[in-house]
C-alpha cells in the first residue's frame, strides 16, 4: 500500500539517509546552490573590499596575504588595516540578518524586525550620552553600545512579561520603548555641541570606519557560541511556524524555545550593534531576500546569514566608492537601499495575492 | 449609565475649556524669567510691566503658547482620526510614520533644494506625509490577514527607519543642516522662523474642517467596512477625506513643532474614557473635538514642565511627551488583547 | 496498527482562562480505540476541556491522566509520539508544500541529526495516502480547497503517529461535502488503525452518525454521555442547547436524528409526503 518513495522526492526536496554515521534528512537543491552562490560572492566582495583603497592591492596579493605569504607591505595592510573592517563588516552582516531571521520566524511576521523593537535604539542612547554627557565610565563606544543594547532588551521583556510573553507583545513594547529611547536621544543630539552631534550621528547610522581588531574580537567569539546555538534551533523553528498549539502538539517546547530564541537574537544583534553601529534595514531586508531566493517558506537561517554579510560588504563597497574622496557610513547605503526592498516586497506579496 | 450620572458633556466641555485658558497663562508665565500672573494678564490687556516683560511674553512666550495650542490641537485631531479610519488603537501620526516623511521631506526640501519659507516647504512636508501614509497602509495590510494593530505599527517603524536613514543621509553630509534640525526634531515649541503659526494655520483649520465634517461617516465606519457601505456611507470618499486631513495635520503640525509621537495616541484614548464617563459614548463627533481640546493641554503641560525642571536649559515637548506617552502606550499594549500578529 | 489501549481520563478537572472559570469539577474517561464527539453550545466548554486533554492549557485544579501518569509529568516529547491535536483553523506559513505540511508532523519522532528516517517516510507515505494527497504532495497548501486543506492537516496529524488524536471542530467552514469527506477520513482512521479519536463538532447529527461516544456539555459540566441513541434525545437537547426538537431515527444510518423545532416550524400537523414518518401535532 506504501507508495514507492519517488512520489515523496519532488523537484524541491531530495532526501538522504546514511547507514553510518546515522544520519539522515532532507535537501533542498535550490536552497544548497543559492547558499554556495551567496558563499562565494561574499567571499569575493570580502577580498575586493579589502583591494580597495589609498593603496591598492591586487585581488591574487589579497588572497595570498589572507593565507599569510606576500610581501610584508602588503600584509601589513591586508591584515592590520583593511582586513578587520572587512570582518566586522562580515560578521555584523551574518549576525543582524540571522537575528532578523528568528525574530521573524518567532513572531510568524515578515516586518518584524529585531531593530524595531527597542534593542539597536537603546544602544544609540547609550552612546550618544557618553558622546554627550560623558556618562561612559571610561567605557568605550563599543562596550557602552553593548550594555545599553541589553539592558533595553532586558526592559522590554520585563514589560512584555504577564504570565509569559507572547511574539506580538514584545514586539509593541518594543516598540513603545524604541520611541522613548529614540526621544531621548533626540534630546542629547538636541543638547550636545555642534562637533558632539555629528560624531554621535556617525556612529548612529551604522558605521565601518575605523573598526579594528578590537571590535573583532567580541563579536567573533560570541558569535562562535550564538551561531551554532541559532542553528540547532532551526528545527524548533520549523513547528512553531504552525503556531503555538500546533507546536506544543508535536512536542516542541514552546515557551523554552521561544525564550532561547529571543536570547540568541537579542545577543546576536546586541554585540552586532556595538561593534558597527545599527545598519539600517539588514536584519529586516536579508532574510526575506534569502527566502525568495531560496524559495522557501520560511526564512533559512544559512541562506539569511550569508545575504546579510553579501548585503553589508557590498554597501560598505558602495559606500567608500560612491563619492570619490568621502567614505560615507555603510549604514547610509543600506538605508537608502531599504526603500526599494521595502516596495519590493509590496509588489511581490500583492502579485502573490496575498496583500490584505 | 444615563445622562444623570457622572459629568454632563456640557459641564466637561466647560472644565476643559477652563483647563486650557489655565495652561496657556500657565505656558505665558513660567519659564526661564518666571513671569507673576497678575502681570501675565495686565501685559495681556495692555499695561506690561516693564518692556523686558512685554518682549518675553509677546514675542518669546505668546508664539510657543500658540504653536502648541495649534500644533497640539492638530496632532490630537490627526490621531484620533487615524485611529478611526484604521480601527487601530495604536495607531498616531508619529507610530505610523507620517510624521516622519513629513520631516523628512522638509529638511530634503530645506537644506538640498534650498526652499527658504515656510510656505515653500510646507507643500514638501504635505508630500512626505501623503507618501508616508499610503506606504504604511499598504505595507501593513501584507500577507494574509489583511491590516492588524500589530502589522500596521510595525510597518510604521519601517517606514519611519527608512525615511531617518534618508534624513541622515542629508545631515551626515551638510553639517549646518544637521546643527538646525536637531533642534527642531527633538519637537521644540521654539519658534525659530517666527510668525510660524499664521502661516500654517490657514492649513490647518482647512484640515480641522476635513475633521470634524467625517466625524458622522467614522461613526459608521467603526462598524465595519461592510456594515458602513450599507448604511450609505461612500467608503472611498470616506477614506480620501480621511486621508486629507491627516496629511494637512500632520503636515502642518510638523512644519511647526517638528516631529512629535504619542500625542495623536494618548489623547483619543483619554478622550474616549472622559466621553463615556460623559455618558457619550464612542461618538466622534464628540471625540474629534475632546482630542483637539486635550492635545494642546498635554503638549502645553510638557512645554511648561520642560521649561522648568532644567532651567536656563530646557526640555524639548516633544522628549517629555514622548516619555509620558510611551509608558501609557506599553500600559495599553499590556491591558488589551490586540490581534495576534 | 496501534495495539496498545491508551487510557485518558480526567479527574476533577478545574479549568479557567485568567480569572474565568470555564470548567469545574469534570470527570471525563476517554473510551480506548473509539471515537467520541464532544458537543455543547457556544462557550460551553469543550473546545476548553480539548484543550486540557492536549495539555495545551494546565488545569487549575484535578488532573488529566494517560494510563495513569499525569499529563503534566509526561516529557513533551513523549506525549507528543502518543497525543495529536488539531486546533481549529490552523494556518501554514505562506508556500509551504503539502508533503512539507505533513513532514512537520514526524517531528515528535526526530533528533536533529536523523531528520528523515526510514519510519519517517513510510509515516509520509501512508498519511498521504490514507488522506488520498499523494497525488497533490508538491502542491501549496495555500492552493488546495477548503476540504483539501483539512485532509493536509489531518494527514500531517495522522503522519505523527499517534494513538490518540484531538480534533477541535475539524468541519468548521467546509462545506458539506467536504465534511462529510473529512469525518469518513477520521472514521477510517479509527475503524483501520484503531485509533482513538474524540472530536469537538458543533454538528449534532453529525456527532451522532460519526461517535461512538458522546458527551453533551454545558455551562462547563458534563450534563450527558454515552451512546448516541441514549444521549441525544428530544429533553437533552433542550436542556443542553436551548432547543424544542424531535428526535427521529436516521434512515440512513440509523442513528438519531435532530429535527429542530422553532415558532415557525413548531410540529403542527402537516400533510406528510407519501412513506414519510408521520409527524405528530405539536404542542
Amino acid at each position: 500500500m506504501t507508495p514507492s518513495p519517488s512520489v515523496l522526492t519532488g523537484s524541491s526536496r531530495h532526501t538522504f539517509r546514511l547507514a553510518v554515521p546515522p544520519v539522515s534528512g532532507v535537501l533542498r537543491p535550490r536552497l544548497v546552490a543559492v547558499c554556495v552562490t551567496l558563499a562565494v560572492g561574499a567571499f569575493l566582495v570580502f577580498c575586493w573590499g579589502v583591494a580597495i583603497g589609498d593603496y591598492p592591492v591586487d585581488l591574487a596579493d589579497v588572497m595570498k596575504a589572507l593565507a599569510g605569504s606576500g610581501d610584508p607591505g602588503t600584509l601589513l595592510v591586508v591584515r592590520e588595516l583593511r582586513l578587520p573592517r572587512a570582518m566586522v563588516g562580515l560578521l555584523a552582516g551574518v549576525a543582524f540578518a540571522l537575528s532578523g531571521a528568528l525574530f521573524q520566524t518567532m513572531t510568524r511576521n515578515p516586518l518584524a524586525s529585531p531593530d524595531m523593537i527597542g534593542i539597536i535604539e537603546g544602544a544609540g542612547t547609550a552612546v550618544v550620552a557618553g558622546i554627550v554627557l560623558g556618562w561612559d565610565g571610561g567605557l568605550s563606544t563599543q562596550a557602552l553600545g553593548l550594555l545599553g543594547a541589553l539592558a533595553t532588551a532586558l526592559l522590554v521583556y520585563l514589560l512584555a512579561w504577564r504570565r509569559g510573553t507572547t511574539g506580538y507583545r514584545i514586539v509593541l513594547v518594543g516598540i513603545g520603548v524604541a520611541w522613548m529611547c529614540t526621544s531621548a536621544t533626540d534630546f542629547l543630539m538636541a543638547r550636545g555641541g555642534r562637533f558632539q552631534a555629528q560624531a554621535a550621528l556617525g556612529w548612529l547610522v551604522g558605521n565601518l570606519n575605523g573598526r579594528d581588531w578590537a571590535q573583532v574580537g567580541p563579536l567573533a567569539v560570541t558569535m562562535a557560541a550564538l551561531v551554532p546555538a541559532a542553528l540547532l534551533l532551526g528545527r524548533w523553528m520549523r513547528t512553531l511556524q504552525l503556531g503555538d498549539d500546533l507546536a506544543t502538539g508535536l512536542g516542541t517546547p514552546v515557551q523554552r524555545v521561544r525564550l532561547a530564541l529571543l536570547l540568541v537574537g537579542v545577543g546576536l544583534i546586541a554585540f552586532a550593534t556595538a561593534a558597527a553601529g545599527p545598519v539600517a534595514f539588514v536584519a529586516l531586508a536579508a532574510p526575506q531576500i534569502a527566502q525568495r531566493l531560496a524559495g522557501t517558506a520560511w526564512p533559512p537561517l544559512v541562506a539569511s546569514g550569508l545575504t546579510g554579510a553579501l548585503v553589508v560588504l557590498s554597501a560598505d563597497l558602495i559606500a567608500r566608492t560612491l563619492i570619490p574622496g568621502t567614505e560615507l557610513p555603510v549604514g547610509i547605503v543600506t538605508g537608502v537601499l531599504g526603500a526599494p526592498v521595502l516596495l519590493w516586497l509590496l509588489i511581490r506579496a500583492n502579485r502573490a495575492g496575498s496583500g490584505g | 449609565m444615563t445622562r444623570d450620572k457622572g459629568l454632563r458633556p456640557v459641564f466637561l466641555a466647560a472644565v476643559l475649556a477652563a483647563l486650557l485658558v489655565v495652561l496657556c497663562l500657565l505656558s505665558i508665565a513660567l519659564g526661564a524669567l518666571n513671569i507673576p500672573l497678575d502681570q501675565v494678564v495686565r501685559a495681556l490687556f495692555g499695561h506690561p510691566e516693564s518692556t523686558r516683560v512685554e518682549n518675553v511674553i509677546w514675542s518669546v512666550r505668546i508664539p510657543r503658547t500658540a504653536l502648541g495650542l495649534a500644533a497640539g490641537a492638530a496632532l490630537g485631531l490627526s490621531g484620533a482620526l487615524m485611529q478611526a479610519l484604521t480601527r487601530n488603537p495604536l495607531a498616531d501620526p508619529g507610530v505610523l510614520g507620517v510624521s516622519a516623511g513629513a520631516s523628512f521631506a522638509i529638511v530634503l526640501s530645506v537644506a538640498v533644494l534650498g526652499v527658504g519659507s515656510v510656505l515653500g516647504y510646507i507643500w514638501f512636508a504635505f508630500a512626505g506625509a501623503l507618501v508616508a501614509s499610503v506606504l504604511v497602509y499598504l505595507l501593513g495590510g501584507l500577507g494574509r490577514s489583511g491590516q492588524t494593530p500589530v502589522k500596521l505599527a510595525l510597518a510604521g517603524v519601517a517606514v519611519t527607519s527608512l525615511v531617518t536613514s534618508l534624513t541622515s543621509a542629508i545631515a551626515l553630509t551638510d553639517p549646518d543642516a544637521l546643527n538646525r534640525y536637531r533642534f527642531w526634531n527633538a519637537g521644540s515649541l521654539a519658534d525659530r522662523d517666527g510668525g510660524v503659526v499664521l502661516q500654517v494655520l490657514p492649513f490647518l483649520i482647512v484640515g480641522a474642517v476635513l475633521a470634524l465634517s467625517s466625524a458622522p461617516a467614522l461613526n459608521s465606519l467603526a462598524l465595519g467596512d461592510d456594515v458602513a457601505a450599507s448604511l450609505g456611507r461612500r467608503l472611498g470618499l470616506v477614506r480620501l477625506q480621511g486621508v486629507a486631513a491627516v496629511t494637512l495635520l500632520t503636515g502642518g503640525a510638523v512644519v511647526a513643532i517638528g516631529p512629535v509621537v504619542f500625542v495623536g495616541l494618548v489623547v483619543p484614548h483619554v478622550a474616549r474614557v472622559l466621553a463615556q464617563q460623559a455618558g457619550i459614548g464612542p461618538d466622534h463627533r464628540w471625540l474629534l473635538p475632546l482630542s483637539a481640546v486635550l492635545a494642546p493641554c498635554l503638549v502645553l503641560t510638557a512645554d511648561v514642565i520642560g521649561r522648568l525642571v532644567v532651567r536656563p536649559s530646557e526640555i524639548q515637548a516633544g522628549v517629555l511627551v514622548a516619555f509620558i506617552g510611551a509608558p501609557f502606550f506599553i500600559a495599553l499594549v499590556r491591558r488589551r488583547r490586540l490581534a495576534e500578529v | 496498527m496501534s495495539t496498545t489501549s491508551p487510557d485518558l481520563r480526567a479527574s476533577g478537572l478545574r479549568l479557567a482562562y485568567d480569572d474565568r472559570l470555564i470548567v469545574d469539577d469534570l470527570d471525563l474517561a476517554v473510551p480506548p480505540g473509539r471515537v467520541t464527539a464532544i458537543v455543547g453550545a457556544n462557550a460551553c466548554g469543550k473546545s476548553t476541556l480539548l484543550r486540557a486533554l492536549a495539555r495545551l492549557l494546565t488545569p487549575r485544579g484535578g488532573a488529566v491522566r494517560l494510563d495513569g501518569r499525569a499529563l503534566q509529568s509526561v516529557p513533551t516529547r513523549e506525549l507528543a509520539q502518543r497525543l495529536g491535536i488539531l486546533p481549529q483553523s490552523p494556518v501554514a506559513p505562506e508556500g509551504l508544500t503539502v508533503i512539507d505540511l505533513v513532514s512537520r508532523g514526524r517531528s515528535p519522532h526526530q533528533t536533529w541529526w536523523r531528520q528523515w528516517s526510514e519510519a519517517d517516510e513510510r509515516a509520509v507515505a501512508g498519511a498521504l495516502a490514507a488522506t488520498g494527497l499523494t497525488g497533490l504532495a508538491d502542491r501549496l497548501v495555500d492552493e488546495l480547497s477548503g476540504g483539501q486543506r483539512q485532509r493536509a492537516w489531518i494527514a500531517m496529524a495522522v503522519a505523527q503517529g499517534t494513538e490518540v488524536l484531538l480534533l477541535d471542530e475539524p468541519t468548521t467552514y467546509l462545506d458539506l461535502a467536504h465534511q462529510i469527506d473529512v469525518l469518513d477520513l477520521v472514521a477510517d482512521l479509527n475503524r483501520r488503525e484503531n485509533r482513538t479519536v474524540v472530536m469537538v463538532l458543533h454538528d449534532l447529527n453529525q456527532a451522532c452518525r460519526y461517535a461512538d461516544h458522546v458527551v453533551a456539555m454545558k455551562s462547563g459540566r458534563i450534563v450527558a454521555e454515552g451512546a448516541p441513541a441514549d444521549v441525544i434525545t428530544a429533553q437533552s437537547v433542550e436542556e443542553v442547547f436551548d432547543l424544542r426538537c424531535q428526535v427521529m431515527r436516521d434512515p440512513v444510518s440509523g442513528t438519531p436524528l435532530v429535527i429542530p423545532m422553532g415558532r415557525h416550524h413548531d410540529g403542527a400537523a402537516q400533510e406528510t409526503a407519501d412513506g414519510g414518518a408521520e409527524v405528530r401535532a405539536g404542542r
